[in-house]
């Protein structure tokens, strides 16, 4: 047998949208009331009543294996599934079709403070979470000092949590959930909250989770800097399916690159005054490329209308992975060019300056600082791929997003 | 830990788990816990506390002490004072009504439970049955103040009580396990609710006793759990004959009735957390 921990095969989630009604439950006379003209209505409207259903398929024959200390990032876009993945694993709601075999204790973190009750106090909240999630009741007293003196409420154990600034309330809450033992632990989203410094506590302890313990952690975010931290696989969820499963470096450029998969900006549409017709990224011999490597020059040709503006600034920006401007760069396009209406202008970006990685690009027209006739954000998603640069031996390693030729020297001789 | 370790849980469509009382079991802790918090949140912020579990059903068995007995001039079936005939009725009920009440509505109080954690959901209803019995327990103590103020002796019958108690239990935990499975999808029941238990007090034996009831309804209503589970209390608190036809039939209709949860619980218990 494998030393996969969890296995899941095909695995599919399907929900039944009820378009006729829209509360959040189901009332019996409603129930009653379909039913009736069901019995009584003939074969056309027979078929109405089924309309009112749709099936929506959240998960779709999703199969991966997660083996034991792996700490799995999920990715993708709001309603891709992570969260349906999760219920599913944490066995809090059941396929639909499919299977899940898992070897070891599971143990969710879905929401900070799940279970908590607000009348009771710290002391009183740590067992009440602890046994929710999982914990026995001696486990908890044995770690009980541990877990207090993580969330740093030693001077509040008797005050009732109601009493407690959020802050306080999510550090109980995850300190209870950090001492657990499971072997595995999925957690969602939950480090959105609390203050940087705690969010840092946090990710150390889910590595130290990870890798000292052996243990599995299976981890939801939209955080590609946390995810490409903390995690080694990645698998990367869109629309129920699953799209890539790997290392997570990978499914996070797989998702980044996702984000706007085409690899030319084309505007169908007819704009006012100034607007960018076309916009496609080439190579030195014009043609059309995505991942250049570093030693080739990026050229970006853009296709202009000027309608009725004799001059005006085109900026382009370039963006890292997680969606920070690497740098700007303004040109300025004065009357001499814009005697044709089209213009084509290209922005050559030098050869051995990006660093191997994902870029996108911000493209914007505009008058002199007034006024801005277009901004278009994040098109053009390209790759640098590292052939040799000397910084080839920390790749991996993120160590910035441009090369710059320093000059390093002695204070002795200059 | 290890030996944890080398189950493995298979998690498929449709299938229901192999191990499921002993996941059960497994969350036993969790099932004191929810309990206990119950317990300990319920008189929160109340000046008089858990007085309450007393005046409830003492205030009650006055009233129905006066109106039936005084008023309406209704006689108790052996020798033993009227009140305390109602409150050997009046205890079973309380944790009945209780139990139901709160057990049918336990899901959606923990919605927030059903759907973020895992855990065997029979846990939930469960708690709040055995939260009642507390309650239940503390009115046993005003039926012991209430013999000595009699200066009554129980029957000996009274090593019997746990049994009755038993078929309480099960009356209440199947009911409210099926009403709170339909109360995740049909909230309606959440209105049912209050109006079944206020309706119960008056058809079922409480201020009365059942033998005032015509001889040949007398089979029928037995068909309520609870008229069984009364009469067994007086029976063996007080001494009042039973009739045992008809206490066969609420022990045989609560039985059906835990069946019935119990099944149609384990079959919607999955789509609990798409439902509520």
């Amino acid at each position: 047998m494998s030393s996969s921990i969890i296995t899941v095969e095909n695995l599919s989630k399907k929900f039944i949208i009820n378009h006729e009604a829209p509360e959040r439950y189901t009332a019996l006379r409603d129930v009653i009331s379909k039913k009736m003209r069901f019995a009584f209505s003939n074969n056309k409207s027979k078929n109405q009543f089924k309309d009112f259903k749709e099936d929506f398929w959240a998960l779709r024959n999703i199969s991966f294996n997660i083996e034991q200390g792996d700490r799995l990032g999920i990715i993708g876009r709001n309603g891709a599934g992570k969260s349906t993945l999760l219920k599913v694993l944490s066995r809090i709601t059941d396929p639909t079709e499919g299977c899940i075999r898992i070897r070891g204790r599971v143990a969710s973190l879905l929401e900070v403070g799940t279970g908590f009750h607000p009348e009771l106090s710290g002391r009183e909240n740590i067992y009440l979470n602890g046994a929710i999630l999982g914990m026995t009741r001696a486990e908890i007293r044995s770690k009980f000092d541990e877990i207090v003196a993580f969330a740093e409420v030693e001077k509040f154990l008797d005050t009732p949590v109601k009493r407690y600034s959020s802050g306080m309330y999510v550090r109980l809450a995850f300190a209870v959930a950090a001492h657990l033992e499971p072997e595995v632990l999925i957690v969602d989203e939950v480090l959105a909250v609390g203050d940087a410094q705690f969010q840092k506590k946090c990710l150390g302890k889910m590595e130290e989770i990870s890798s000292k313990g052996g243990r599995t952690v299976i981890f939801v975010s939209h955080n590609m800097g946390v995810v490409n931290a903390l995690c080694n696989k990645g698998i990367f969820l869109k629309q129920g399916g699953l799209v890539f499963s790997g290392t997570a470096d990978e499914a996070v450029s797989r998702y980044l690159r996702d984000n706007n998969k085409e690899d030319e900006y084309f505007n169908k549409e007819k704009g006012k005054d100034v607007y960018l017709v076309k916009a496609i990224l080439v190579n030195e011999e014009n043609l059309k490329q995505v991942e250049f490597s570093y030693t080739q020059k990026i050229r970006i040709k853009c296709s202009i209308e000027s309608i009725d503006k004799k001059y005006f600034d085109i900026g382009v920006a370039v963006l890292d992975n997680y969606k920070n401007k690497v740098f700007t760069s303004i040109h300025h396009i004065n009357e001499s060019n814009t005697r044709n209406s089209f213009i084509d202008v290209i922005c050559e970006i030098p050869q051995k300056f990006l660093a191997p990685g994902d870029y996108s690009l911000d493209i914007a027209l505009f008058n002199e600082r007034v006024y801005s006739y277009e901004y278009i954000s994040d098109i053009l998603p390209f790759r640098i791929i590292d052939n040799g640069s000397p910084m080839a031996a920390y790749q991996g390693v993120r160590y910035g997003n441009v090369f710059c030729n320093c000059s390093w020297y002695y204070e002795d001789n200059p | 830990m290890g030996e944890i370790f080398n189950d493995e849980l298979v998690i498929e469509a449709g299938h229901s788990e192999k191990n499921y009382w002993r996941d059960i079991w497994r969350y036993r802790e969790l099932f004191y816990i929810l309990s206990w918090r119950d317990l300990k949140v319920r008189y929160k912020q109340t000046i008089i506390g858990g007085a309450w579990s007393i005046i409830r059903p003492l205030l009650t068995t006055i009233i129905f002490t006066i109106v039936f007995n005084k008023v309406a001039k209704l006689q108790a079936a052996s020798a033993s004072p009227y009140a305390l005939m109602v409150f050997a009725g009046m205890l079973p009920w309380q944790f009945f009504s209780n139990s139901l009440s709160e057990a049918s509505n336990s899901l959606i109080g923990n919605s927030n439970l059903i759907s973020k954690v895992y855990f065997p959901r029979m846990i939930v209803p469960a708690s709040s049955v055995i939260t009642s019995m507390v309650d239940f327990a503390i009115s046993f103590l005003i039926l012991i103040a209430m013999f000595i103020w009699y200066r009554y002796l129980p029957s000996i019958n009274i090593i019997f009580l746990p049994l009755f108690i038993l078929v309480a239990f099960i009356a209440a935990f199947g009911i409210g396990l099926y009403i709170t499975a339909l109360n995740v999808k049909y909230r309606d029941f959440r209105y049912i609710i209050p109006f079944i238990v206020q309706f119960g007090l008056y058809i079922t034996p409480v201020g009365f006793s059942s033998s005032i009831i015509p001889g040949k309804w007398r089979l029928i209503y037995y068909l309520n759990p609870m008229v069984g589970v009364i009469d067994g209390f007086r029976w063996s608190i007080l001494g009042d004959p039973i009739y045992f036809k008809g206490f066969i039939i609420s022990v045989t209709v609560a039985l059906a009735f835990l069946w019935i949860g119990i099944s149609y619980f384990r079959k919607t218990e999955k789509s609990f957390a798409d439902n509520i």
